[in-house]
């Protein structure tokens, strides 16, 4: 079960935003990463930021870049999952190989306002808000092998070893 | 029910008779691309706990996007890059070939019917040749050095009919950016974009690499023009490798098909900070600006070269005004150096730069300050992307970049002549 706080965006939050070109290339960690995140969107977000805390956001979060370390850099912050009304393609499969919930529950996001608490149990497919629940479709098997590996590499080198 | 041309890859590269819109497949590209991240992408690699690339003669290497190297951490990873292409035999582009996208396509890498996977958004410019080619990120290329083989979504499908002649000094670029307007930056989510009509058919490789290009900008997964001629007669010269075109069944099943004229339209501008934000020129026309950028992957041909040439007629740049210049590839600098472009555009006051990114992903070479504003040929103009988050970005054509730099403000360059 994840739980924290809700951090609400609106459309479009590129990842230029989510984590700025002027790093892309820099070698860091993703505990460094993580200072980063959103810097140029909201600067209160990297030092606030809680474990378990969800990102709501609009249509089309992640587009632009298909730098990862947009997702690495939410994952390492601790977020729980970002929620939104939909997902840049690529910044979705990103996600999932960073280990990233990502989940696209449009009707929570038009009800979530920033600070809300919010909980959301995968196993069950449901987020909690406000006393109500919203239902999402249970992720693809691939998907979840994934995310429960921790991401693509964990889960890449888990089946390599199984082969060999 | 036919099916569309994303449908007849996928199914061919995944090995199955057909495939559906929404279903899950295993694919195996053809050709694997990375850059300067590919440093990154070695680390990643190396987790996975393997010493070989499994067939490492899918993958190109081409460093591009902080080149030459602007700091020691950079210049680390360009060596590490260099010594990992060496050990594994993968083909390689080092520092000053040319932006990724521009130098896969003038090498005759991407082939009509391939299946291309970058990392890099901007992938989808190899449609433009019709190969079918999509962005990845980092850990997914380690995978496909790792297994040679990747999941990819069978995408649904827009069809885009474009037709009218365009005016004098309209481009493909002024096409693609009002497109992007009218359907928004997550228009084409996800789908399969193939462009075609009468107007798509009558442009050249260079014009056909801008739609696909900026097809990302609308969400594309990736874009698609049916080879034709025009296509084939650019590959005579770059590739003497056999190809098979794949081409969309005629009853296709589209989730939608849109047509435009584009017989009237206006120069159009991207305004901040976003690339759907689109107006025709006359609506932000005066706007001063601080500098200009012409070049990238989008906008860095000769063809581009050459209309900005045309259009700037031997004036000056305007005073206060950096005009920034960067061809995108070797062979596009020698060509316009060869037609004496390149001296023209110094003697007016700008400045060029080798072949290479530059200032459009905000690393170097042309970073923005606060309250600064810049036109730029490039694909991207959201907050932060050219420096900084206070620096102001919008996106226009070649002709419009040099009607901005010789006047100092936003300026329609048919009012130029």
């Amino acid at each position: 079960m994840i739980q924290g706080r809700a951090w609400k965006y609106g459309d479009n939050v590129n990842t230029d935003v989510i984590f700025p070109g002027r790093y892309t290339y820099a070698r860091m960690e993703p505990g460094e990463m993580a200072k980063h995140a959103l810097e140029d969107l909201d600067p209160r977000f990297a030092r606030e930021v809680k474990p378990g805390d969800v990102i709501v956001a609009g249509r089309n979060f992640g587009c632009g870049s298909s730098r990862e370390q947009a997702a690495t850099c939410l994952a390492a912050a601790g977020v729980g999952a970002v929620v939104a009304k939909s997902f840049a393609r690529i910044f979705f499969r990103n996600a999932i190989n960073s280990g990233l919930l990502a989940l696209e529950i449009p009707e929570a996001v038009d009800v979530i306002q920033s600070g809300d608490k919010v909980g959301i149990d995968v196993e069950r497919g449901v987020l909690v808000h406000g006393g109500k629940e919203y239902r999402f479709p249970p992720l693809p098997a691939a998907v979840q092998e994934i995310l429960a590996a921790g991401g693509l590499i964990p889960y890449l080198k888990a089946k390599l070893v199984k082969e060999a | 029910m036919g099916k569309t041309f994303a449908e007849k890859v996928l199914a061919k590269k995944a090995g199955l008779a057909e495939v559906e819109p929404g279903q899950i497949v295993t694919a195996r590209p053809d050709l694997g691309m990375s850059h300067d991240n590919t440093a990154a992408i070695v680390q990643l690699f190396r987790k996975v706990g393997l010493k070989r690339v499994k067939e490492p003669g899918k993958f190109v290497v081409i460093l591009d996007h902080v080149v030459p190297a602007a700091s020691v951490e950079y210049a680390q990873n360009h060596k590490d890059i260099r010594e990992f292409v060496r050990e594994q035999g993968i083909r390689f582009y080092d520092v000053g070939r040319g932006v990724c996208h521009q130098v896969v396509v003038e090498e005759g890498l991407a082939r009509p019917g391939d299946l291309i996977l970058g990392a890099d958004s901007h992938t989808p410019t190899y449609g433009a040749l019709g190969a079918f080619s999509a962005g990845i990120g980092r850990s997914e290329m380690a995978a496909l050095w790792a297994t040679g083989e990747l999941w990819l979504k069978v995408p649904t499908s827009f069809r885009i009919e474009l037709e009218g002649e365009l005016p004098e000094l309209v481009t493909a670029k002024d096409v693609i950016l009002y497109l992007i307007g009218k359907l928004g930056a997550d228009g084409a989510l996800y789908r399969s974009v193939e462009f075609a009509g009468p107007t798509v058919e009558g442009m050249g490789i260079p014009d056909r690499m801008v739609m696909a290009n900026m097809a990302a900008e609308m969400g594309a997964k990736n874009a698609f023009v049916a080879p034709d001629e025009t296509t084939f007669a650019y590959l005579a010269d770059r590739t003497k490798d056999a190809f098979t075109p794949i081409y969309p069944d005629p009853d296709a099943a589209y989730e939608e098909v849109m047509r435009f004229d584009v017989g009237d339209l206006e120069p159009q501008v991207a305004c901040p900070p976003d690339v759907d934000h689109v107006v025709p020129i006359s609506q932000v026309a005066g706007k001063k600006v601080d500098q200009v950028v012409l070049g990238t992957c989008t906008n860095g041909r000769i063809e581009d070269l050459r209309l900005a040439a045309e259009v700037m007629a031997g004036r000056p740049v305007a005073d206060g005004v950096r005009m920034i210049v960067l061809p995108a590839s070797q062979e596009v600098w020698l060509q316009a150096a060869e037609e004496g472009l390149l001296a023209e555009f110094v003697a007016a006051g700008a400045l060029v730069l080798n072949p290479g990114c530059g200032p459009c992903l905000g690393a170097h070479q042309g970073i923005l300050a606060p309250g600064e504003v810049c036109l730029a040929t490039s694909n991207r103009n959201f907050k932060g992307r050219m420096g900084s988050p206070e620096a102001e970005l919008y996106l226009g054509s070649p002709a419009v970049a040099a009607a901005v730099a010789v006047t100092g403000k936003i300026t329609d360059p048919r009012s130029l002549q």
